[in-house]
């Protein structure tokens, strides 16, 4: 067994909630004096400490990271993810327990990570290696190759307010990988960039890890988290649920949503592209009866996907709906594009666009599908949301005998006869 | 090792020591992105010490004919404006520092306490600039300075001093209370004349003068003109209150910003 890298143990995390449950903000002290009588009447009241409410983001979380290894942790928003990796981070303090980290830390927290907007790339990038903790030359001797990995040579002395955000993300995601932290802490950043960046990122992180470093990798896209990580942790309200071999967790998971809502919410999800004329809201998945499912089984006919969209516009829009599924790896298996069938989508107001499926042909596992609406004619999508939905396929009676079609580790399966008769004619 | 602390810490200066360069970045930035799409750019840090000591000189030297220890009006009270510039930006750059990097705050994990100290130290470049035109005036007004001038590095210091503790107070306040911003200038203001950067020490009546130097800001502008001028109604224990007062105020501010330093991030 390889030496420990992080020592988590009995980590617990508390904010005092006001009324509307928001962690305290800052106040006014026109504020507190107003309430300085209120509040010494409230504790003198007997019985009064049990009035003040303590929300525990972490409660009692104790588990170890072995050096060298990728560490997937997922969870439902609000599990504590985020608050986790800020107290490694030392951001936060932690009110109970202890952390023993054996490293220097790099961190990349969302993506404004320490970013100044006047600033140039250039000037970011050593303010950026300063945080960390690293002297000039140490920075000057990484420079060349953190701005090799961000692709932007041409943009070093634009102020940062100017990048793209995807150019925003490829400097920080380069800055915090280079600077040679013997623990990375990633979270949920990747979901910016395009496509090859974020498989460039990937294959970092997997590199970090082979050169003997640790990464904790935060993230929603199941995707990501199965190709990366070789064991996951599982949060739910604070508490671990689960740490074992990733593909284990994540079908938990996955599980877990049997008892949960099984519509995606799409509404909020700040990681996509277009022109916003229209925007897909809602996704989830419906059988034959028009029920809704959180799973498909393998053989399943006329099943649905659905997806409801809103305008933000007063005009009718129209233009070609498509969607994509992919394999957990991010490989493309099919697109269902209306498009190619001659379906002008039509949508006035606030609509559903349905994707049905004659049959289900995919072997048991999870995908991940994008959506897209756009113009038609052309690649200018009105709303593209890549990972909106991770679709799980269960064993199913595939050839309708009564039997499961037994688990296999190819994606697809389809009708076929296997046949063997006597020939009737002469040899050929 | 991460656990909650509890009480009072040291600061270890051994690791302040090992982001000394992010000190000097943040600090440069900090000058960098004041001139940024100005028109004047530095011209701004002459001009208003410069019309403010105009001003001085005209009404308290002209009109009212106040006393000026015997140096051109002009001169004393651009000597004060000197010394006073130098506290007041550094406050007022400290003071708000925190806020303004709520951003890093929250982000990223590096010892508070630099953020600070590095937007205080970045008054100094500021002061330099009108330390300049200090050396101007005095060459048009044939000033010539004495050996007291090598004394002028450690007024400079104790303006700092006090403005570092300043800031640690009223940055860390503000964090938890945004009235600071509001009412920092107001402070400032009042400060100001509360301390002899217009009219001379001398004007105090003896028996409110041990009062008078409890703002260490008297004995600290007193001093750069001791210093510059030669002339200046600065005494011993005029000197030793501003010492004294000052490592007070730093030495308070820094316990009350590890005090708060804690809730930083979960607050800003």
């Amino acid at each position: 067994m390889s030496e420990t890298a992080i020592k988590i143990s009995h980590l617990g995390k508390s904010y005092n909630l006001s009324h509307a449950g928001a962690p305290v903000r800052y106040k006014t002290i026109q504020e507190e004096l107003l309430r300085f009588p209120k509040k010494v009447w409230q504790t003198m009241r007997p019985g009064a400490n049990l009035q003040r409410e303590t929300f525990w983001a972490l409660d009692d979380v104790s588990f170890d990271v072995n050096e060298g290894e990728v560490l997937g942790v997922i969870g439902r928003n609000g599990a504590g993810k985020s608050t986790l990796l800020k107290i490694l981070a030392r951001i936060t303090e932690p009110t109970t327990g202890r952390v023993e980290l054996f490293g220097r830390v790099g961190v990349l927290l969302e993506v404004a990570t320490g970013f100044h907007w006047e600033l140039s790339g250039r000037e970011n990038i050593f303010l950026r290696g300063a945080i960390l903790g690293m002297t000039r030359r140490e920075i000057e001797k990484k420079f060349d190759e953190i701005v090799d990995f961000a692709e932007m040579e041409k943009f070093l002395d634009t102020p940062v307010k100017r990048y793209s955000s995807g150019m925003y993300v490829r400097l920080a995601f380069a800055v915090a990988a280079h600077l040679e932290p013997e623990i990375l802490l990633v979270d949920e950043v990747l979901a910016v960039g395009d496509l090859k960046f974020q498989q460039k990122c990937i294959g970092k992180m997997g590199e970090v890890a082979r050169s003997g470093r640790t990464v904790l990798f935060v993230s929603h896209q199941m995707a990501f988290v199965e190709n990366l990580c070789t064991r996951t942790v599982l949060l739910d309200g604070g508490r671990v649920k689960a740490l074992g071999p990733t593909h284990e967790i994540v079908s938990m998971y996955m599980q877990q949503a049997h008892d949960e809502p099984v519509v995606f919410d799409l509404a909020s999800r700040k990681d996509r592209q277009g022109n916003g004329l229209f925007r897909f809201e809602r996704v989830w998945l419906e059988d034959q009866d028009n029920k809704v499912v959180n799973h498909f089984k393998v053989g399943d006919r006329s099943v649905s996907i659905k997806t409801a969209v809103a305008p933000h516009s007063a005009e009718t829009v129209e233009g070609t709906a498509a969607l994509v599924i992919n394999d957990v790896s991010g490989y493309r298996l099919m697109t269902l594009r209306s498009e190619d069938k001659d379906d002008l989508i039509h949508a006035d107001g606030p609509s559903e666009i349905s994707f049905k499926l004659d049959r289900i042909h995919l072997m048991p596992g999870t995908y991940y599908c994008n959506l897209y609406f756009g113009r038609w004619g052309g690649n200018e999508p009105y709303d593209f949301v890549e990972n909106a939905l991770a679709l799980r396929i269960e064993p199913g009676d595939f050839h309708e005998i009564g039997k499961m079609l037994p688990p296999q580790p190819e994606k697809f399966i389809v009708n076929f006869d296997i046949t063997c008769q006597p020939s009737e004619s002469a040899q050929p | 090792m991460i656990q909650p602390t509890k009480g009072l810490t040291g600061i270890s200066i051994r690791e302040l020591w090992s982001f000394r360069d992010l000190i000097i970045i943040l600090a440069g930035r900090d000058v960098k992105l004041r001139y940024k799409q100005t028109a004047l750019g530095v011209v701004w840090v002459i001009m208003q010490p410069v019309i403010a000591s105009l001003i001085f000189a005209v009404i308290f030297g002209l009109f009212a004919k106040l006393p000026s220890d015997g140096s051109p009006y002009l001169l004393f009270a651009f000597c004060g404006m000197l010394a006073w510039g130098l506290f007041s930006a550094a406050v007022q750059r400290g003071g708000a520092s925190l806020v303004e990097n709520a951003s890093l705050v929250s982000k990223t994990y590096f010892p508070r306490i630099i953020i600070p100290l590095s937007s205080t130290l970045s008054a100094l470049i500021d002061f330099c600039v009108s330390l300049a035109i200090m050396i101007v005036f005095m060459l048009v007004y044939q000033v010539t300075p004495t050996w007291r001038l090598v004394t002028l590095p450690l007024f400079v210091f104790l303006a700092m001093l006090a403005a570092a503790g300043a800031s640690l107070w009223l940055t860390a306040l503000n964090v938890y209370y945004r009235d600071f911003m509001y009412a920092l200038p107001f402070i400032l203001q009042v400060w100001m004349y509360a301390t002899p950067v217009a009219y001379a020490t001398s004007m105090i009546p003896e028996a409110y003068r041990v009062w008078f130097s409890l703002n260490p800001m008297v004995g600290i502008v007193e001093g750069f003109r001791w210093a510059l001028l030669g002339e200046s109604s600065v005494t011993v224990s005029m000197l030793v209150a501003s010492t004294l007062v000052s490592g007070f105020v730093f030495i308070g501010g820094l316990i009350f910003f590890r005090r708060f330093e804690r809730g930083f991030a979960d607050t800003i």
